[in-house]
């Protein structure tokens, strides 16, 4: 029960990007096209939570371990660049329709900075294994969720009269405040 | 071109509006709207990414003959995330309550694109003089911006800017501005009034 929870509490009602502010630099960037969004959010949903369960064990046995807490920002960053390069040449090796499937966005992840969010607010929230690796999971889903809501949003766009300053970005986020608005409907579900 | 005085003033000013990273680039987007729910919260922000990004931009320049290409990007990760945890420290040390309502955003100065932006396309491939000046610039730009939409969203929100009373009592705040959507929206009609007044400029 309390696992599904945070499942709900992570994907919906904190959403990563409408709720907490992550991870609005792909939103804006990648959120163009319905295809390329999906693809985004399944690259994003699959490095979380590995991240999630690496940076738990990370904080567990060395930075708690060895009492070295303030390399906490150093050690995470450096744990989510080399776990994507990893998890990059494993799908290339492992399964090659996905990796051209995810393609570009994969490196594209490093900078991406609701997974050092994740390992940050997963630490602050002291869940316990299990519970990270659900939170990684729900944080991604929330993720993809907003990032295909907002692929679909923009595709009907393209079609609307937008004023000529305002196309792009602009526009972007403005819809974005009003997806937000309808998310923090959300808030007081549990 | 290097010694002139009016490039220096130049690479200082282009920060500010020309190449503004939030207005104009659209970069580091997250703090923006994050952290800008009132005018100290988001110049507290300004200050911690002003530290970092000089002091990044300081070192890189220095080292940049020694980094191999190929490790370039973790050498910068690893730089500017050493710069943040010291800015990170210091503000929860001395500035605790500031420190409590940044949150995680402090140590996400890492993964902001600005500050790895001006690396990768700046201070690894300019002398010391140039990558501080044009660092000052980018992150005074941010700075800027930040206290612009915090002193906003704080006056609408709340009625209030750096906790005084600007609006008459009779005024009923706008949550909502102070809130989520607020950030998003404020932050979407200020990158398109930047555009609207550059196009008008030209």
């Amino acid at each position: 029960m309390n696992l599904i929870l945070i499942f709900i509490s992570a994907a919906i009602i904190n959403n990563y990007v409408l709720v907490s502010f992550l991870g609005i630099c792909p939103f804006i960037g990648v959120s163009k096209k319905l295809g390329s969004a999906i693809s985004m959010g399944m690259a994003t949903t699959f490095v979380m939570t590995i991240t999630a369960a690496v940076a738990w064990l990370i904080n567990k046995y060395f930075l708690i371990g060895l009492h070295l807490e303030f390399l906490e920002i150093v050690s995470f960053i450096l744990v989510i660049a080399s776990l994507v390069q990893l998890v990059e040449m494993f799908i290339k090796k492992v399964s090659r329709p996905l990796y051209d499937a995810l393609g570009i966005f994969l490196p594209l992840i490093t900078t991406n900075c609701a997974i050092l969010g994740l390992a940050l607010f997963m630490v602050m929230k002291q869940y316990n294994f299990i519970e990270s690796i659900v939170y990684g999971f729900a944080s991604g889903v929330g993720f993809t969720l907003a990032l295909i809501i907002m692929a679909g949003i923009r595709e009907e766009l393209e079609l609307a009269d937008v004023p000529k300053h305002f196309k792009g970005a602009p526009i972007t986020l403005i819809v974005a405040s009003c997806l937000a608005l309808a998310f923090m409907g959300f808030s007081g579900l549990i | 071109m290097a010694n002139s005085k009016v490039t220096y003033t130049k690479e200082f000013f282009k920060g500010l509006w020309d190449e503004n990273p939030i207005l104009r680039m659209v970069l580091g987007t997250c703090p923006t709207l994050a952290v800008t729910t009132s005018a100290i919260n988001g110049v507290s922000m300004g200050l911690a990414v002003i530290f970092t990004l000089v002091m990044s931009s300081l070192m890189i320049s220095l080292m940049r003959k020694m980094i191999p290409n190929e490790v370039r990007i973790a050498t910068f990760i690893v730089v500017i995330a050493t710069f943040v945890t010291v800015a990170d420290r210091i503000i929860a040390a001395f500035y605790p309550e500031i420190s409590k309502s940044l949150g995680p955003f402090i140590p996400l100065i890492v993964v902001n694109c600005i500050v790895l932006a001006r690396q990768e396309a700046f201070a690894s491939k300019n002398p010391v003089g140039r990558s501080v000046i044009d660092a000052l610039g980018m992150s005074i730009g941010f700075t800027l911006v930040l206290l612009v939409m915090g002193s906003f969203r704080e006056l609408i929100g709340n009625g209030t800017i750096f906790a005084k009373q600007i609006m008459p009592l009779s005024f009923t705040p706008w949550m909502a501005v102070a809130l989520q959507p607020g950030a998003f929206l404020t932050l979407g009609f200020m990158i398109g009034i930047a555009n609207w007044i550059n196009a008008k400029g030209k």
